[in-house]
């Protein structure tokens, strides 16, 4: 829920400057510390500010006839002030420096638009003309020559990010009401360019953005109160020809009839956008006002009149706002914290508030659905980043083709039936970053049975990538797909079987013996490539311990869990100590084999289906998940809580009524079995022993709780003096 | 750290009086409470629900109905067929005017606030002008039989509705005539039936008549046609009130069973333009009758004879999780009952028509944290005083020598001079007290039992001089430079007698120096209720907490907000103590620790210390139970602040006496409830 807390005028402006205040102001920039803020008003002054004392730290001007005329801002790394002045002429100052007709200066051959300094990089410059320099660059040459990128667009917008510790920066154009955004790397030097999909009756407004995992989002808020977002990917490496963006619409800000005038647009976190501006609506006087939008529920969280007009300027700072209000400039403080439904109906319990509660009986939907519906978004970036290990060739032929247009189902359908493998992972990655769909449960299906289809038509083609990645959706069950387990049964391909076993709730009971018989079937060596996930094991099977395992191939084929791979790679720095050992306490299986089995044991099955598969198993398969059993039930009864950690380990009673079952299944065989006579001794000793124990304690129950019942039982009366102790 | 005997006191039989009626105004977020005693309360909902102002009740005062009218003029009218129009500034009855139609049952203002509907036991219906400093008897509305149990207005205020015994009638207010009669169904019991008591309507903008009655039954009724449209059996014993949203979605009732139950107006199919009203959700948080319900936009307010107010909120109405997202219980009155004579160990408890003063008993052994001593000397009840005349006390003390008790009722000052001399107690009215033109909402006396403050109207203070060896005269009035026209309400005087705090209804703090009888300085406003003040023995250090759980700490002899009190400003409290549910009501020291402020609200005590770092969000709040685990060592790292210990509730007092033990009073609910008289009677399952 996020509100507006206090709020305070940082200062007033001076309407002497040029313009009237209602002009606003030429920027605010962040200062050297979280506290500062460097303010240029439109004159001749740059101002620092300390906020919370709300009081001027140092103040700079040009000479009477220069104006400043982009905003002052600090290099972070050095400390310094750099501003521009009549468009060309550079100043870089310290906070020493009074004067700023005495501190450096660099007089540049084009107009320089905006500098966008970022915490640990050299300070970009964006000129006029669209081309981009960093500093240093600039001043080791400041008479070299800058081309003109954009021919006569004029930048609207312009903004700098730190992705993967590269500098990017977006700046958007405007030409005859065509707006068009450029992206710009600089290290390579890489721009590329979209066009934005052109609006009938509004304009954009404002723009912002922000990046995650190499996908840039684009936030744009248009005059008719839309505030669309666009996905952009900054995965291309290499310049391609000019694309149209297609947006979604985010949220709908104003009802309709109304004109937002003078707006823009803030982000405060994934959920929630700030926009200010002027409504207006002809019968009513237009009104400006503050207002913070949540864009998961569309719903306004709060908002603010502000009766004496801004300049539809807003900066957004550390959990403040910034906007002339008036002849001031004010600062609104604002709390911001994730919203989810459970908090928007009043349920959400407080988990912060103490640590003593750590179980919370309620269930985050917010998060529930981040993994359900973020996860193809997720999904995106990792496979992005594999394939930007991958060669590119491929990918640069036909990109162009496929980007073009945005991809329907139909075409994709088409295209699985015949093209190549990694032709199909690209589409497949394409139309899943479009995903939002009505009905994508279902297209999913349509998808994974086209590809399953192949499949099995064609016995060379498996896109295991793209089943995993669908499988990742969280959108699919068993009868959607059902030859998708067969197949990968076929390929055994463990890593896809653990997914299903894991994420289907509808496996039938002859699939899940199938598997388990394949899962025991396989040696332990061939898995130790595989890209099991091992979460359900860590919690009690020492990996380093276990000396079968050994070092792992470092090269994981498709890298598909960025988690797992650091799990890995911990392991092998870790040699493998020799170790004595009880046999007792090692487990009989590898550790990869163990999830698989792990996944068996936590799949849903009725009794009565799964005996008479059961009954498929050999002698020797027996024994050895008997033996795993054994040895699961014997680590779950060490702890006191009797249940691993984690989310997709067994419980107790899973173990044991696979135990059960499993004996029950092959009760004559392993009575017969000579191999299996020792096993099945320790196990009786061991279950005895516990049943014993069980009963001790079931009789000084009684007793205990007689104990109990006596205790509290005084009666304090009207008056008692005690002692108490406040440590 | 804090080791303390503790006078476990449980032997204050207070019981708070029932709730009669409840009057909610949405304008400024207020509500006004009237209990069965005849006193009257009002709770801020902005201020999280404080009990704001406070009016002692009366003998022969029963207030029947509450409304807030002309803005925020609050008006009563009761059995005794008086109207009055309370002055919340000064505290008391403004004014009082005679009905002249009997006992009166019910009262409603119009939609404009102009005019009040009076329904009187003579079956008329009577209409009062509202000016601005009195109301005027203006014309009655033609007279029928039977008592007006219950009235309403048209949201458009050209029709009451009104409902009697067995029948119900709409009014034209322009002709004065009843437009309307309809017969409401009596409950068939064996071969008679027993009448049937309209309680409550509700007169809705569509021409809808909502009606609930003694059968059981809340019903709506087309005013026009005279016909039933729903009927709703809500409970087998009466529907006793009922109350509308302002946006008329939703009606809230409550049963003499203690259940309250939400109607809800709900479309009949998704998307369909036709709606219903649907009994949707009920709510059992009462025991015994719930005489009074109200809607505020975000809940549903419920009063009833258990004494409890309870503020459940909506959850589809209410945003996020602010402190009126959670359900709230109100018991105990947000002011402090109990004085304590800290040098003598004497208890003073405050009831609405007597004082008692008790000994508290002694233990000779020692123990460790956790044990309960044996009691060599058992607490003694000294003394009852019984205040004379029909008025309650609204406020007592005792000085910290407990030589001298002071009380006031609505109109005078009452001091007594108490000899306690090797266990005889003699008490001596002094009988020239000072008439003071206006009562005292609340006294102080000072620590050295030499004077006497009595906080009062306009943001005065009076200061009388305590004479041996039982006498006292009038010394001062202390005035606020700004000229205040609202009630002091706290007081806090400093142990060197030098200054004296005082808070008043505007929730300006006036600290004066009692040296020169000046005002010294004002505390920076703070836009919320001061729940508690107390001054530093040590440091003069004025500590005070607000409605909104906020601690500040103000210097007076530098007239500024201390260093530490800045510090807890900027780190910001920690969410657990913001989220408590009630305000702190008093504030002590220890003067051999300094660095200690101990607080208490209903449901907690604790020890602030001032040299122990915040806890931040992420730190448990409550960490007694832990840190008692660990070595004296380790606690060091863990230690935080606020020490808090839970034990005892709910708590109505805490004090330090003079050797250094604690003293706390708690009030079980339990105890309360048997002093209760029996529910309806309600079959459970198997009985």
């Amino acid at each position: 829920m996020a509100a507006l807390c206090e709020e305070f005028t940082l200062c007033g402006l001076i309407a002497s400057a040029g313009a009237g205040a209602g002009q606003g102001i030429v920027g605010l920039e962040p200062g050297p510390d979280p506290d500062r803020v460097l303010l240029t008003d439109r004159g001749r002054t740059a101002t620092l500010y300390k906020v919370s004392d709300q009081k001027p730290l140092g103040c700079w001007s040009v000479k009477q006839d220069q104006t400043i005329t982009c905003p002052a801002v600090c290099n972070f790394e050095t400390g310094e002030y750099i501003a521009v002045h009549d468009d060309k002429v550079l100043r870089i100052w310290k906070d020493e420096d009074v004067n700023l007709d005495k501190v450096f200066k660099a007089t540049l051959t084009a107009e320089v638009y905006r500098i966008h300094s970022l915490p640990h990089t050299e300070p970009l410059v964006l000129f006029k003309g669209g081309a981009v320099r960093t500093l240093d660059a600039l001043l080791a040459a400041p008479q070299q020559e800058i081309e003109n990128v954009i021919s006569d667009e004029v930048i609207r917008w312009s903004e700098a990010f730190m992705e993967t510790q590269q500098p990017v920066l977006i700046f958007a154009t405007e030409k005859n009401g065509n707006y068009f955004v450029y992206v710009q790397k600089v290290n390579p030097n890489i721009l590329h360019k979209y066009k934005l999909e052109q609006e009938e009756s509004s304009h954009p407004l404002s723009f912002t953005a922000y990046t995650k995992n190499n996908i840039l989002t684009l936030l744009c808020l248009y005059s008719n109160g839309c505030v669309y977002k666009i996905l952009m990917s900054l995965q291309h490496s290499v310049p391609e020809e000019e694309q149209i963006l297609s947006k979604s619409l985010l949220l709908k800000t104003v009802v309709s009839d109304t004109v937002l005038k003078g707006a823009s647009l803030a982000i405060l976190d994934k959920d929630h956008v700030a926009v200010l501006g002027c409504l207006d609506s002809p019968p009513n006087i237009a009104k400006e006002c503050l207002s913070i939008w949540n864009t998961k529920f569309q719903i306004l969280q709060t908002s603010k009149e502000l009766p004496q007009g801004t300049s539809g300027q807003l900066w957004c700072y550390g959990e403040k706002f910034f906007l002339t209000h008036g002849k001031v400039l004010t600062v609104i403080v604002y709390k911001c914290e994730t919203s989810s439904l459970a908090a928007a109906v009043g349920k959400l319990k407080d988990t912060q508030t103490s640590s003593m509660r750590t179980v919370s009986s309620y269930v985050n939907w917010n998060m529930l659905q981040e993994d359900d519906l973020g996860s193809p978004f997720a999904q995106q970036s990792v496979t992005a980043k594999t394939e930007s290990k991958r060669t590119l060739r491929l990918r640069r032929n036909n990109v162009a083709k496929v980007q073009r247009d945005t991809l329907t189902v139909e075409q994709l359908l088409s295209d699985i039936k015949d093209s190549s493998q990694s032709d199909i992972e690209e589409e497949l990655w394409q139309f899943l970053s479009n995903a939002q769909m009505s009905d994508f449960q279902a297209t999913v299906g349509y998808i994974i049975t086209g590809l399953v289809n192949r499949c099995k038509t064609e016995p060379t083609f498996y896109p295991r990538n793209c089943l995993v990645q669908l499988i990742q959706t969280h959108g699919l069950s068993y009868s959607l797909c059902p030859d998708l387990m067969a197949v990968a049964l076929e390929k055994t391909d463990v890593h896809l079987l653990q997914l299903c076993l894991q994420q289907f709730p509808d496996i039938p009971e002859a699939v899940t013996c199938a598997c388990l018989k394949a899962f025991l079937s396989i040696n332990d060596d061939s898995l130790q490539g595989t890209n099991v996930n091992l979460d359900s094991v860590i919690s009690y099977i020492d990996i380093t311990l276990n000396d079968q395992v050994e070092k792992q191939s470092a090269t994981v084929q498709n890298g598909f869990s960025s988690e797992l791979m650091e799990e890995d790679s911990c392991d092998i720095q870790l040699t493998p100590k020799p170790h004595v050992v009880d046999t007792e306490e090692l487990c009989p299986v590898g550790p990869q084999k163990a999830a698989l089995l792990n996944a068996i044991l936590y799949s849903a099955y009725s009794e009565t289906f799964l005996l008479p598969h059961l009954k498929d198993l050999s002698a020797q398969q027996v024994i050895l998940f008997l033996r795993y059993l054994q040895y699961l039930y014997i680590k779950c009864s060490e702890k006191v809580s009797m249940d691993f950690p984690g989310m997709l380990s067994p419980t107790i009673n899973q173990i044991m009524d696979w135990m059960c079952l499993l004996l029950d299944a092959h009760f004559t065989v392993v009575v017969m079995l000579p191999e299996a006579k020792g096993l099945l001794f320790s196990l009786h000793k061991f279950v005895r022993a516990q049943v014993r124990f069980y009963s001790e304690l079931n009789k000084i129950e009684g007793s205990l709780q007689e104990l109990q019942r006596t205790k509290p039982q005084k009666d304090f009366g009207l008056y008692s003096i005690e002692m108490l102790e406040l440590v | 750290m804090g080791e303390f005997q503790v006078h476990r006191v449980r032997f204050f039989a207070y019981v708070p009086a029932g709730i009669r009626c409840l009057a909610h105004s949405p304008r400024s977020a207020r509500l006004a409470l009237a209990r069965t005693d005849g006193a009257l309360e009002v709770y801020n909902f902005a201020a999280n629900y404080f009990q704001e102002k406070g009016i002692p009740g009366h003998e022969t005062r029963t207030t029947e109905a509450l409304c807030w009218a002309a803005g925020d003029r609050l008006f009563g009218a009761g059995l005794g067929g008086d109207i009055s129009e309370y002055d919340l500034e000064k505290l008391r009855v403004k004014y009082s005017l005679d009905g002249f139609g009997g006992p009166i049952w019910s009262m409603a203002a119009d939609p404009s606030g102009t005019q009040l509907a009076v329904g009187c036991e003579d079956g008329s219906v009577k209409l009062f002008q509202v000016l601005p400093d009195k109301i005027q008897f203006e014309r009655s509305l033609d007279r029928q039989k039977g008592r007006i149990m219950s009235l309403s207005w048209h949201p458009s205020g050209t029709h009451i509705a009104v409902g009697s015994i067995d029948l119900l009638r709409v009014f034209d207010v322009k002709s004065g005539h009843a437009i309307q009669r309809i017969l409401v169904d009596r409950r068939p019991q064996g071969l008679y039936s027993r009448e049937c008591v309209v309680w409550s309507v509700a007169f809705l903008s569509d021409g809808t008549i909502v009606s609930s009655d003694s059968v059981g039954k809340v019903q709506f009724w087309d005013s026009e046609k005279g016909t039933l449209l729903e009927t709703h059996p809500v409970s087998s014993s009466a529907v006793l009130c009922l109350a509308v949203s302002e946006e008329e979605d939703s009606i809230v009732v409550g049963t003499s069973e203690g259940a309250v139950y939400q109607f809800q107006l709900l479309p009949v199919k998704w998307g369909s333009a036709e709606s219903k009203w649907v009994r949707t959700k009920p709510f059992q948080h009462h025991t015994h009758d719930v005489r009074a319900v109200a809607h505020s936009a975000t809940a549903l307010i419920s009063g009833g004879l258990d004494a409890q107010l309870v503020i459940r909120p909506l959850m589809e109405r209410v945003h996020g999780k602010g402190y009126d997202a959670a359900l709230r219980k109100f018991t105990f009155p947000h002011r402090r009952l109990v004085s304590c004579a800290k040098k003598a160990g004497l208890l003073l408890f405050q009831f609405p028509q007597h004082l008692e003063l008790w000994r508290l008993g002694a233990t000779n052994s020692a123990g460790k944290d956790g044990d309960i001593l044996p009691v060599s000397r058992a607490p003694e009840h000294l003394l009852q005083l019984k205040s004379k005349g029909p008025e309650h006390i609204c406020c007592s003390c005792i000085s910290l020598c407990g030589s001298w008790i002071a009380y006031s009722t609505a109109s005078r000052l009452h001091l007594h001079r108490v000899h306690l001399e090797n266990g005889s107690v003699s008490v001596k009215r002094v009988s020239k007290v000072p008439k003071l033109l206006c009562s005292a909402h609340q006294l102080l006396c000072s620590a050295d039992s030499t004077s006497l403050f009595v906080a009062s109207d306009e943001g005065a203070v009076h200061v009388l001089k305590l004479l041996e060896p039982g006498g006292c005269g009038h010394l001062q009035t202390l005035r606020p430079n700004s000229g205040s026209a609202q009630a002091v309400y706290l007081l806090a005087a400093s142990a060197d007698g030098d200054w004296l705090a005082a808070a008043g209804g505007d929730w300006e703090i006036n600290v004066y120096s009692l040296r020169h009888f000046k005002p010294h300085c004002t505390v920076p406003a703070y836009n919320c209720a001061v729940t508690a003040l107390a001054i530093h023995p040590v440091t003069n250090n004025l500590v005070i907490t607000h409605s909104d759980q906020q601690v500040f700490e103000f210097s007076i002899p530098d007239r500024e907000y201390t260093t530490w009190s800045r510090k807890v400003q900027q780190h910001g409290l920690h969410k657990g103590w913001l989220e408590r549910d009630t305000p702190i009501t008093h504030i002590t020291f220890n003067p051999k620790q300094p660095a200690h402020i101990l607080l208490h609200d209903t449901h907690m005590f604790c020890i602030l210390d001032k040299s122990l770092p915040l806890p931040d969000d992420a730190t448990p709040l409550m960490n007694q139970t832990a840190l008692k685990q660990l070595s004296e060592k380790a606690r060091r790292g863990y230690a935080h602040a606020f020490k808090i210990c839970k034990k005892y509730q709910p708590l109505l007092f805490v004090d330090l006496l003079e050797e250094g033990s604690l003293v706390v009073v708690e009030r079980p609910l339990m105890d309360i409830k048997t002093q209760l008289p029996p529910p309806v009677q309600q079959k459970k399952f198997g009985t």
